[in-house]
């Protein structure tokens, strides 16, 4: 049935991931707010699959909470992106060459300007290091994506006869956006979603890494990294592990968008067949 | 080509009989990394370590100095003699020492810099060293005498310290980026941000040392750190910053390592005035919840030694006080229930970055949690951590090692940052620095360590041990550290 192999791959790795994450809610393997420091530093073993950690945590069942913690922000923070910067392209393709499209445009422009993740370092360390505000430096860095896609993509959409005619028949430019033009961008979305969603995890692992992303005892896959990087040299399933993790879920998700995009994309539809 | 590959391989081979050569020669040089820098070189006007284990001992030196093993043995002052009702200090100074810029040391630089370091307008880090002298008079270029206002017990060890050393007049305005002392290096160069080297003085009071120049690396990433003792790229790593590669280097023959048993009392720091730790009963419920062995373990990787007071147990008159606060999860909660908190509160945890404040503060946290006491982390810088913590007094609880030594005194300033207001302790603590008499001091200090124990002032966790790690061939490295202090002089490489 599924004809694209991306699609397949991409989505298996996805669904391990979103698994796990959506298991670590009512059972993990061990309970990891429970130090076991006698027994830290195990190699990956029957009772330990992913080994421990430094602190004699199990690091499977770390991997799987961790998991819900990069979805967690990943999922938010392209909400943000998502839910302010649609409209916000929407608006500005309305009203093409007005000043509400020069101003949504050149603000866009503006925050494309800056390096991402060093303002998201900015941001953190400002309002202080928490998971909550690497959401809100991560989100905001997506609205303008979205805005400029979305804004593209209406833009061809505003010359098409279906919707001259529906502005004909008088509805309103607000409407007509809502009604006519989202669910012909939608497609776009959908796979710029799932390539945001990717690098949202990745900026959330970098951030942690780094400390200002989720804090402790929440745990991260980027902290893990960060936590491993004295002991790999003895003990380097520490960073092996999450360092997998968070390839898994970067490539499942962009598998997942080249997949998603064969499979809407008219035009490669036709071409394949 | 040829003609390139034949001046490649003579140039080679000069470098290789360079090499030889070189290496057959006693090596008189060494490369001694750290993982601070000091913000600047002058000891008496900061209280930052790094800037002692540069220049203490190296450059600049007091009157009296400390030895590895925590004695006090004379430096610039060849003897003295103490009057005896204990109020007056004369001591001989050594002949014809010179500071590196050629003036002459005498009694009147001593008068400078004592006075100086006491000064109303002082910006001494250490001025209750000197509060108590009353006055420093020079008797003649080779001798000085100082008056105090009480008997101090202490005055010696007091001299010994980074922050007492004898500075000069003339070189005093550019201390801080060009030291000028009277110690067997001069200070060569200062690569901010990399490195400081310094050369043997030539014309040093007494016996040359081994080592004829020395490089001071900083290191600050523990990553960075394991890579270059690795690599060899330096000699010895002093504080090295990641116990957990300790294991590594010890079964690697290239290596020694030496377990420095520092002043550091580790300790969770709890300001005494916010409520609900104001409480005893509640920071009596904290000391119980934690398991030192546990943080020893996971934060250090076992190296450190439990304490139960701020008091360093190679001291003599250390009391093991650590049956006071064990481990009693049970007890912890019944604690908190008498004290009006049977599902616990909710305070802050401030952490400075040393592994032993971040990984600490994560066990910490979890043993808490198990009683039902919930901590809001979060992780400072050091310049953050002093600002909010240390002078802002803003925290509830927070880790921190306190690495002077014989610091028992702190308790008895109620400003200081754990906000301890006992005046029982503060009148003892005077009476002791009145007192001479060995045996007596003994007793007040086991009964002053026993007052914080039972106030549970602080949570009291460990004493730190830093690893130094060297080459097999480096010699005369300390094996405590009774200050902050990279002994140059009495260091050397085997054959």
């Amino acid at each position: 049935m599924i004809r694209s192999r991306n699609l397949l791959i991409g989505g298996t790795l996805c669904l391990i991931v979103v698994t796990a994450a959506l298991l670590s809610f009512v059972w993990t393997p061990y309970d990891i707010s429970q130090m076991d420091i006698p027994n830290k530093l195990q190699k990956p073993s029957a009772a330990h699959w992913f080994g421990t950690d430094h602190f004699g945590r199990d690091i499977f069942s770390m991997i799987m909470i961790g998991a819900r913690t990069s979805l967690a922000v990943a999922i938010v923070a392209v909400g943000i992106g998502m839910g302010l910067g649609v409209p916000l392209g929407l608006w500005a393709a309305a009203n093409k060459g007005g000043w509400v499209d020069e101003i949504i445009m050149r603000g866009n422009d503006l925050i494309f300007a800056f390096p991402s993740l060093v303002i998201a370092i900015l941001i953190t360390a400002i309002m202080g290091a928490s998971a909550l505000n690497a959401i809100i430096a991560i989100g905001i860095f997506n609205i303008p994506v979205f805005a400029r896609l979305t804004r593209s993509g209406a833009l061809s959409l505003w010359e098409r006869e279906f919707i001259l005619a529906a502005r004909v028949a008088g509805k309103s430019k607000p409407r007509i956006s809502a009604e006519h033009i989202l669910p012909n961008v939608a497609n776009l979305l959908i796979v710029q979603g799932t390539i945001q969603f990717s690098l949202g995890i990745l900026a959330e692992a970098g951030l942690s890494y780094v400390g200002l992303g989720a804090q402790p005892p929440t745990p991260s896959w980027g902290r893990m990294l960060a936590d491993a990087q004295t002991m790999v040299s003895f003990a380097p399933h520490l960073a092996l592990v999450p360092g997998l993790a968070i390839v898994t879920a970067v490539l499942g998700l962009n598998l997942l968008g080249d997949g998603l995009r064969d499979l809407l994309d008219p035009k490669i539809r036709v071409a394949r067949t | 080509m040829r003609f390139l590959t034949g001046r490649l391989a003579m140039a080679s081979l000069v470098a290789l009989a360079a090499g030889l050569g070189a290496a057959q020669a006693a090596q008189d040089d060494i490369t001694v990394a750290m993982q601070l820098e000091p913000p600047h070189l002058d000891p008496t006007s900061a209280a930052a370590q790094a800037i002692d284990s540069v220049v203490y001992i190296n450059i600049f030196e007091g009157l009296t100095r400390f030895m590895d093993d925590g004695s006090i043995v004379p430096a610039l002052a060849k003897s003295w003699d103490i009057s005896d009702d204990g109020l007056t200090y004369t001591f001989n100074l050594n002949q014809g020492v010179t500071f590196h810029d050629g003036t002459t040391f005498d009694a009147e630089d001593v008068k400078f810099s004592l006075d100086r370091a006491r000064a109303e307008d002082s910006t001494n880090a250490q001025k209750a060293l000197f509060a108590a002298i009353a006055d420093v008079t020079v008797v003649d270029p080779m001798t000085v005498r100082l008056t105090l206002s009480e008997p101090n017990g202490n005055m010696l060890f007091n001299l010994a310290w980074g922050d007492a050393v004898i500075v000069a007049p003339e070189s005093i305005d550019d201390i801080k980026t060009n030291p000028v002392g009277t110690g067997p290096y001069k200070f060569a160069n200062w690569v901010q941000g990399d490195k400081i080297e310094l050369m043997a003085n030539d014309s040093y009071w007494g016996s040359a040392p081994a080592i004829k120049s020395a490089t001071f690396k900083f290191i600050s990433d523990p990553t960075a750190a394991f890579g270059a003792v690795m690599a060899e790229d330096v000699d010895v790593f002093t504080g090295y910053p990641a116990p957990e590669n300790v294991p590594q280097f010890e079964a690697d023959p290239r290596f020694q390592v030496l377990n420095v048993a520092t002043e550091g009392e580790t300790i969770l720091s709890t300001n005494n005035k916010m409520p609900p730790l104001d409480n005893v009963k509640v920071r009596k419920a904290i000391a119980h919840a934690i398991d030192r062995q546990a943080i020893i373990d996971g934060a250090m990787f076992g190296m450190g030694t439990p304490i139960g007071t701020h008091f360093a147990p190679h001291h003599p008159d250390y009391v093991d006080l650590t049956g006071n606060s064990g481990y009693d999860p049970e007890l912890s909660k019944k604690l908190l229930a008498e004290a009006g908190f049977p599902d616990g509160f909710t305070t802050t945890l401030k952490l400075p970055p040393p592994s032993y404040a971040r990984r600490g503060g994560e066990i910490i946290a979890a043993q808490l949690r198990a009683v039902g006491i919930k901590t809001e982390t979060s992780n400072l810088e050091w310049a953050q951590w002093l600002e909010q913590v240390f002078r802002g007094k803003d925290y509830g609880l927070t880790i921190v090692s306190h690495t002077e030594p014989f610091d028992i005194g702190i308790y008895a300033r109620p400003d200081y940052y754990f906000q301890y207001d006992n005046p029982a302790f503060q009148e003892l603590y005077a009476e002791l620095n009145k007192t001479t008499d060995a045996a007596k001091r003994s007793e007040m200090l086991a009964e002053l360590q026993t007052m914080i124990s039972l106030d549970y002032v602080n949570g009291y966790l460990f004493q730190l041990a830093t690893p130094t790690i060297a080459k097999a061939g480096v010699q005369g490295l300390w094996k405590n550290a009774p200050t902050a202090a990279v002994d140059l002089p009495a260091m050397s490489w085997a054959n």
